[in-house]
């Protein structure tokens, strides 16, 4: 049924339908759309002659020149080209430090292309140019990684490595019309193998060192515990005691002779002689008090 | 059919130039590619497509980046190069919704990136104790969400970091035995510690109280001191000999024989099952 309305309308207009087609793809060929995130180069018989919507830093987006572009016809070509910041990955590699230590480093660095005419002059494309821009940002890297010891790798210095590395690798850029933003280090890491295992077993070590001190500290700590007690329990005996050594040695005989004699728990276990002239047994005389 | 045509102009005019934005989102209107205005939350009128387009993204809704996704482990060195176990979450959203939309080809992407990043970077400057202790993780996460808000904002990405939190920060999986080992001293030493206490405090209390006791008699003794020792005397003889055989021995110089019998009356008995 749509075929043949189609068909009717075609039937039935047919200079009209074939002078909107045309009309079509003349204004197709000749207008284009460019939008805020592109650059295109316009390329007459091979040779850019101009760049629509071209980064500027200053421009903001609106007044940059995306929108409708004009071209000649067949003569002139459009090359689109990226304009955000686009990131370039690192294959992961080991960098060695100059103590000697093996590291893997991932990393990655964001550009833009900042001149399209250059750009398509030398990489073509926008892929083009991150492939490019791949090597010469691992070489940059361990080179520069390189001259460090790890732990300054590890530490505030990457600072300035990264500096470093951003300032070689947009010198090498700018050759492909590149802007180097940022080159960021995302992991830094102990290869797996002997480095790693190592490590674990450093921290293994360290922490049972940690586990047998704490043990001892505690060990010392309860022995001093125990000794302040007894020097305290000590003085409190000597202070109670002192105040008449003579009582105490008959008082404390006194308790001495009932644990030891008159225990609850093994009474009529001893047999005590006890001579008349005891001072026990002095009343047995009967005699009145000397 | 005219009016078939008609109708389809009619409803594709009205799709195309009301665009409804929902309250949490905006939208980037673009006239044939190039950027004319933000819309905010509401209805709004456009030219039709493909004159303009409207692309709407919900903007306040915070985003949340858990690093890394699953329960993978993380390893990252720390300034002692010790190795930690790390995951964390990023919450972000767009404040700039122009810029997020043009500046940068991958966003989401390049916010994960630029976390990991600034994670290693802000471990990297502390030793394990403190990336693994409460305090310091504060501090980290403090660290992390300035180095990646500066960053991307150097990028000019239109993202705002809300907040970074480690979720996980644990001794790496292989060497988590040697960390237990010291949790265990740790209790140990404790408990140590406070059996130690408990026996001090008892000592002292005997002390205290044999003090005390002694204290009280000789609060008695003094005031009568000939009468109180006597009767302490016979108090203790009485306790002692009542509960003991007792021989009494009548002149000197006679020989006194132990009553063996009664001796062996005390023994313990023999075991009478013992030939079976």
């Amino acid at each position: 049924m749509n075929d043949n309305f189609a068909q009717r309308i075609w039937e039935d207009n047919k200079p009209a339908v074939i002078a909107v087609i045309v009309a079509i793809v003349g204004v197709l060929s000749v207008v284009t759309v460019v939008p805020e995130t592109e650059q295109a180069v316009v390329v007459r018989f091979g040779e850019p002659v101009r760049v629509f919507n071209r980064f500027r830093p200053s421009a903001d987006f609106g007044s940059t020149g995306a929108g409708l572009v004009f071209r000649i016809p067949i003569a002139e070509r459009l090359v689109r080209i990226d304009k955000r910041v686009l990131s370039v990955d690192m294959e992961r590699q080991q960098v060695l430090s100059t103590d000697q230590q093996r590291i893997e480093v991932d990393a990655y660095a964001r550009f833009r292309i900042i001149d399209p005419v250059r750009m398509v002059r030398s990489a073509g494309t926008t892929e083009r140019v991150g492939e490019q821009l791949q090597p010469i940002l691992s070489s940059v890297l361990r080179q520069e990684l390189g001259k460090r010891t790890f732990q300054s790798l590890l530490t505030a210095e990457r600072g300035q490595a990264m500096k470093n590395i951003r300032q070689g690798l947009d010198q090498e850029a700018r050759e492909y019309g590149v802007q180097v933003i940022d080159v960021r280090i995302k992991r830094a890491d102990l290869p797996d193998g002997t480095p790693l295992e190592s490590a674990f077993a450093r921290m293994s070590a360290a922490r049972e060192q940690e586990a047998s001190t704490i043990i001892a500290q505690g060990q010392r700590n309860a022995q001093i515990i125990r000794a302040e007690a007894q020097a305290t329990a000590s003085k409190i005996y000597a202070d109670a005691f002192n105040k008449d050594p003579v009582f105490y040695d008959f008082y404390r005989a006194m308790q001495s002779y009932v644990v030891t004699f008159a225990n609850p728990k093994n009474t009529g276990q001893s047999t005590m002689m006890l001579s008349p002239d005891s001072d026990y047994l002095r009343q047995f005389k009967g005699k009145a008090n000397p | 059919m005219p009016l078939i045509v008609g109708a389809i102009a009619l409803v594709w005019l009205a799709l195309s130039t009301t665009h409804m934005v929902g309250p949490k989102e905006q939208g980037i209107v673009t006239t044939f590619g190039k950027y004319s205005r933000t819309i905010a939350p509401g209805v709004s009128l456009t030219a039709p497509w493909p004159i303009e387009s409207v692309a709407v993204v919900d903007v306040t809704s915070i985003k949340r980046d858990s690093i890394p996704e699953g329960e993978g482990e993380k390893l990252m060195l720390t300034s002692d190069r010790n190795l930690v176990d790390i995951s964390y979450l990023v919450r972000w959203n767009i404040n700039n919704l122009k810029l997020y939309s043009f500046q940068l080809a991958d966003p989401d992407q390049t916010v994960k990136e630029v976390a990991e990043a600034a994670m290693r970077a802000s471990i990297a400057e502390v030793p394990l104790t403190e990336a693994m202790g409460g305090a310091g993780r504060a501090t980290i996460e403090q660290n992390v969400r300035n180095r990646m808000q500066a960053v991307l904002d150097a990028y000019r990405a239109g993202v705002l970091i809300q907040g970074v939190e480690i979720k996980k920060a644990d001794p790496p999986a292989k060497v988590i035995d040697a960390f237990q080992k010291v949790t265990v001293a740790q209790q140990d030493a404790q408990r140590e510690l406070t059996n130690a206490q408990a026996w001090a405090l008892q000592v002292t209390a005997q002390a205290q109280g044999a003090a005390a006791e002694f204290d009280k008699v000789y609060g008695q003794y003094k005031l009568a001191p000939e009468v109180t020792r006597r009767r302490l005397y016979y108090e203790t003889m009485e306790r002692v000999l009542a509960n003991n055989d007792k021989v009494i021995i009548a002149a000197p110089g006679v020989t006194t024989y132990l009553p063996l019998p009664q001796i062996a009356k005390k023994a313990p008995p023999a075991t009478e099952g013992g030939t079976q």
